[in-house]
């Protein structure tokens, strides 16, 4: 079971603000998906291996060559979704 | 509704513009909201485009709904979400490309789940679709616009993309065919991501041979896709109307608790049906299915939580009034998230962190690996496996979105085939009442060739496929 | 969660005990590395050469973070690390991948960095170094791959910029990082360490460390026990070698006063050569890593007998060889193979001419030249060193004239032949020295006397008249021998 600290933990790692109401909102169903996520428990894994990629590929590479396999953009383009600029840079706030 | 031939035919004796102008006067006065975006100006130039200098493309002149989680250079890509207010690619997915190339024109980008999080179309930020066959009940999700897209004739063929069952539940609801690939057939360059490990782009349209004709064009190798897989196959040449020898797999866990009775019946006709033309059936067990649902929302939400970290408001999408930098990522989010998607990064960023990682994250790829040895075994007795898509036909908008686990649970019969990474197609079998029901035929990795031919056998046997709602 | 990565150290000798350390200093340093002779970054195809060139002007949808953009490994880059293991003495693992390691910072486009963690590429290696009290090795935990992130330029400093400019060109850079065990015992011995790991780099030509940025380090320090503060923003050798003199004295101070040095972060200002803490609410780091889905795992152990074939001759080993097949001591090999340049230079001049000639004066003369004027060995030409080796050998000019021709190639330019020429520094001989000599007997009587009374140092006042009457350019021995033989 989360409690509202949990939940404002998982917050702050998500970079998510929460209001009050949505932290009252959210922690029941949370709460009832992690219950339902409890079932694995019952699974019994001894020795089984994770699955991390469905297919057994390895070794993928591509050679170092410029613009292979995708070409790069200008910086009108880089900058062309930008909220804010400035001076060919990406602005954003103040660190402190 | 017409055919690619049909449209084919139309443009040679007409012209492209043409077609493209009418299903876009379509989509504009339609009420299904199937679309974000409508690209009226660059679809009829570029319709105009064919029309002058002619192409040999194998969908020259024939438009195309992309869904909105697609890249689209110049065009707007939001997934449905504020985050990606104003959003505009510099550069195309690399199924955009295969299908400017193959002559193609894009309409616009559909409506769906906001960032595919949802089996309803009822998350989007730009309002929730509606289906076709009943404009008060949902046309499935995540990829909902695309399917009432094309069940509604505002398309002839779309993209969605499946990350555990997003094509399949949309076309069951909606009546039309739509192909989950093989993970891996399909380039995810371009593709925006929410659970990386388990998604595919895939195809819709009205019958099987479109959608293999789409997916003729979409699929195969790409560079920049370090999960792509190199495979030259034509689908289109395996499609035949024979499935005698072919054994099909039933598995009783997918016709569990829950599973409408309607469903059931429509899902064992067609199995019925497919043996009276030479196919043989036999139950098969797949005893970790129950656990399936759970594994896919583990691991799902686990990959989200970090996909989704991008969204910052620094390079591209909304960006809220300027506080500290760390502040101001958490009201561009806390802005621009909606709820659904806020409780899956919380719930992935959980079951990822420290003390829980094993719990959940880890344990649920290890179920992972049993429900895909459930396939394997399973597989060395059958070509094919047949189940439901969907345990129901459509349900009622706003009927389930208020409790996310119920609607989590529509999913159980499509989750396990993108943890087992198997091709699977969704195709019209019955209806319930007015609400068409949809089988899944689920094959081998790479096998798309039987599950095509299969559904395609059914199609050409059948007639639950030339069946319109009303009104369309 | 995890496990701490595998920390499996080959044996290796601390030295002897000769060395005092009463404050137990332990130091370990992560230094980051860019890959910067790849021709472009880790995961994308764009160039590594943006030095120069505008900001976010050399950036694609992968560096960037695009939505839908995906990583592919640069091939090269894989291969530049495994030189770097086996370089480094490391294991090259069976299996390796990539994990996300999820925190966030503006630099950072996707809001994780693509790193190792479980089954890094190469691990368990060491560099021997040059310690407080002889050679003794320092252990090399891992060296991973991972991804630059991009720059942060702020007005002013950090803490006190109103906004903050972001240029991703540095974005998807290939980095090394190579983790060190706490083996380090002092800050001279950590500049040491990465002079060596530096010079090893540049041996293996996988990195240009003159490029900004080239080389970042985060230094991990304890004394006495206590725990470790961990320095990061440290980005020249001798930055780090100041933050940990500075971190010991403040970590010295805190005991004195009864504190506890508490385990953390912090921030060391190049500018005032000071360490400050940074600890605040996103020091609560949770990175919650986890395999790279976008990537598939490498098997490349394979891989490493080819390319160990293929290695240079690294420092160590091109020392003894200049020991061995020049004959020269084992400190002027040193000397010459502490950079890579400098032991080309070297033995390019030891080619054509008396190597042990070319030793003395390159490590004794002209490094000490080179360094007093903050100059590298590319402000010395190879041909010039020749000739004034050349000049010395058939005796034209005197030690002294050959220090001069140095320095005035560096300082105003030239040829050695010109300066001759212009300063007249060919060495005087025959008649010139003889009338020297006589010169110097006469207007000496004191010490001519004092020198036949037995006085031998009294010889020494007239070879330095003889040499002031012929401006420094006799030969000092033979004007001595001259002077003997006059005297009888």
């Amino acid at each position: 079971m989360i409690a509202k600290k949990d939940l404002e933990h998982m917050a702050w790692l998500s970079r998510l603000e929460l209001s009050d109401n949505d932290k009252e909102k959210y922690t029941p169903k949370l709460n009832s998906v992690l219950d339902y996520f409890g079932e694995l428990d019952r699974v019994d894994t001894e020795g089984v291996e994770p699955t991390y990629h469905v297919l057994a590929l390895s070794n993928v590479f591509r050679e170092d060559e410029v613009n292979m396999p995708g070409k790069s953009l200008t910086q009108d383009e880089a900058l062309s979704n930008a909220p804010k600029k400035q001076d060919g840079f990406f602005k954003a706030p103040r660190m402190m | 509704m017409a055919s690619i031939n049909e449209l084919r035919e139309r443009i040679h004796s007409g012209s492209s513009e043409e077609i493209v102008a009418e299903y876009l006067e379509k989509i504009e006065s339609s009420r299904l909201n199937a679309f974000i975006t409508i690209a009226r100006e660059s679809a009829l130039s570029r319709a105009r485009e064919i029309d002058s200098n002619g192409h040999d493309g194998a969908l020259a002149g024939i438009p195309v709904a992309i869904k909105d989680n697609i890249s689209t250079a110049g065009l707007l890509t939001t997934c449905a979400s504020k985050i990606l207010a104003g959003y505009i690619p510099p550069y195309d997915a690399h199924v955009i490309e295969r299908l400017k190339d193959a002559g193609a024109v894009i309409i616009g980008k559909t409506n769906m789940d906001e960032f595919a999080m949802g089996t309803s179309t009822e998350t989007s930020f730009y309002g929730a679709t509606r289906n076709p066959w009943d404009l008060e009940r949902v046309p499935g999700g995540s990829s909902g616009g695309s399917a009432a897209a094309v069940a509604g004739g505002e398309a002839p063929l779309s993209l969605g993309s499946d990350t555990g069952g997003s094509v399949r539940c949309p076309a069951s609801f909606c009546g039309v065919v739509g192909l989950k690939p093989t993970y891996g057939v399909i380039s995810r360059y371009g593709l925006i991501s929410y659970a990386n490990s388990l998604e595919q782009i895939g195809p819709f349209a009205a019958n099987v041979r479109d959608v293999t004709a789409l997916f003729d064009v979409i699929a195969g190798y790409d560079a920049r896709d370090s999960t792509s897989v190199k495979k030259d196959v034509n689908y289109s040449s395996a499609l035949k109307n024979d499935v005698r020898g072919l054994k099909i797999g039933v598995p009783g866990e997918y016709f569990g608790e829950g599973t409408d009775e309607t469903v059931e019946k429509a899902v064992w006709d067609a199995i019925h049906t497919l043996e009276d033309l030479g196919a043989s059936w036999k139950e098969v067990a797949m005893p970790h299915t129950k656990y399936a649902l759970a594994a896919y929302y583990i691991i799902a939400m686990s990959e989200a939580s970090s996909n989704l970290a991008r969204f910052d408001g620094m390079r591209y999408g909304l960006r809220t009034e300027d506080s500290d930098w760390h502040t101001t990522f958490s009201q561009v989010r806390a802005a621009g998230f909606g709820d659904e998607v806020k409780r899956r990064i919380l719930l992935g960023t959980y079951a990822l962190s420290a003390g829980y990682h094993d719990k959940y994250y880890l344990k649920a790829l290890k179920v992972r690996t049993l429900i895909k040895q459930d396939f394997e075994r399973a597989f060395k007795d059958v070509d094919v496996l047949i189940t439901p898509t969907m345990p129901y036909p459509a349900f009622r908008l706003g009927e389930k979105i208020g409790d996310p686990l119920s609607l989590y649970l529509a999913d159980v019969d499509t989750v396990p085939i993108n943890l087992a990474g198997v091709p699977s197609v969704s195709v019209p079998c019955g209806f319930s009442e007015r609400l068409p029901i949809g089988m899944q035929i689920i094959g081998k990795h790479f096998d798309e060739a039987t599950i095509l031919r299969t559904a395609y056998t059914f199609e050409e046997n059948t007639d639950f496929h030339t069946r319109q709602p009303e009104g369309f | 969660m995890f496990d701490e990565p595998n920390k499996n150290n080959p044996p290796f000798s601390k030295g002897s005990s000769k060395y005092e350390n009463p404050d137990s200093v332990m130091i370990g340093l992560e230094v980051h590395v860019q890959l910067n002779k790849l021709k472009t970054k880790v995961f994308c195809g764009c160039t590594t050469d943006y030095h120069n060139d505008p900001p976010n002007s050399h950036v694609c949808p992968v560096c960037l973070g695009l939505p839908g953009a995906l990583p592919v490994i640069n091939k090269r880059a894989v291969e530049a690390a495994i030189k770097v293991g086996l370089a480094l003495n490391c294991k090259i693992e069976e299996h390796t991948q990539f994990y996300r390691k999820n925190y966030y910072y503006p630099d950072l486009p996707k809001g994780f960095q693509i790193t190792q963690y479980d089954f890094p590429i190469s691990s368990g290696g060491y560099i021997t170094i040059e310690g407080e009290d002889g050679e003794h090795r320092v252990g090399i935990t891992r060296a991973h791959m991972e991804e630059d992130p991009g720059r942060l330029v702020h007005e002013g400093t950090i803490d006190k910029s109103k906004y903050t400019l972001i240029d991703y060109n540095r974005s998807g850079m290939a980095l090394l990082e190579v983790v060190s065990e706490p083996d380090l015992r002092s800050p001279k011995e950590a500049r040491r360490y990465l002079d060596k790991l530096r010079n090893i780099l540049e041996y293996l030509d996988v990195f240009d460390g003159n490029l900004e940025g080239a080389l970042r380090v985060d230094a991990n320090i304890s004394i006495m026990g206590g725990q470790r503060a961990e320095i990061k923003n440290i980005s020249s050798h001798k930055g780090a070698e100041r933050a940990l003199l500075y971190e010991i004295v403040r970590q010295k101070n805190v005991l004195r006063r009864g504190g506890i040095v508490v385990l953390e972060t912090r921030h060391f200002d190049e500018a005032r050569e000071i360490t400050m803490s940074m600890r605040s609410k996103e020091e609560a780091h949770d990175y919650r890593y986890f395999p790279e889905p976008d990537l598939v795992p490498l098997k490349i152990s394979g891989w490493a007998p080819a390319i160990k074939e293929t290695l240079p001759e690294l420092p160590d080993a091109r020392r003894m060889r200049f020991v061995e097949q020049y004959g020269i001591t084992d400190d002027h090999a040193k000397a010459l193979t502490s950079e890579l340049k400098l032991a080309i230079f070297y033995e390019d001049v030891a080619k054509k001419a008396d190597p042990k000639t070319a030793a003395v004066w390159i490590c004794d003369v002209l490094k000490g030249e080179l360094n007093y004027r903050v100059l590298t060995i590319d402000s010395f030409r190879k041909e010039h060193m020749l000739s004034v080796i050349g000049l010395l050998a058939s005796k034209k000019i005197t030690e002294d004239g050959a220090v001069d021709i140095i320095r005035t190639l560096l300082d105003k330019g030239g040829s050695p032949d010109e300066i001759v020429a212009e300063k007249g520094l060919l060495k005087v001989e025959g008649d010139i020295v003889s009338t020297a000599v006589d010169e110097a007997i006469k207007e000496n009587p004191q010490a001519v006397a004092d020198y036949r009374a037995g006085k031998e140092k009294a010889l020494n006042s007239l070879v330095g008249a003889v040499m002031k009457k012929t401006k420094g350019r006799a030969d000092a021995r033979a004007a001595r021998e001259v002077l003997m033989g006059k005297l009888g």
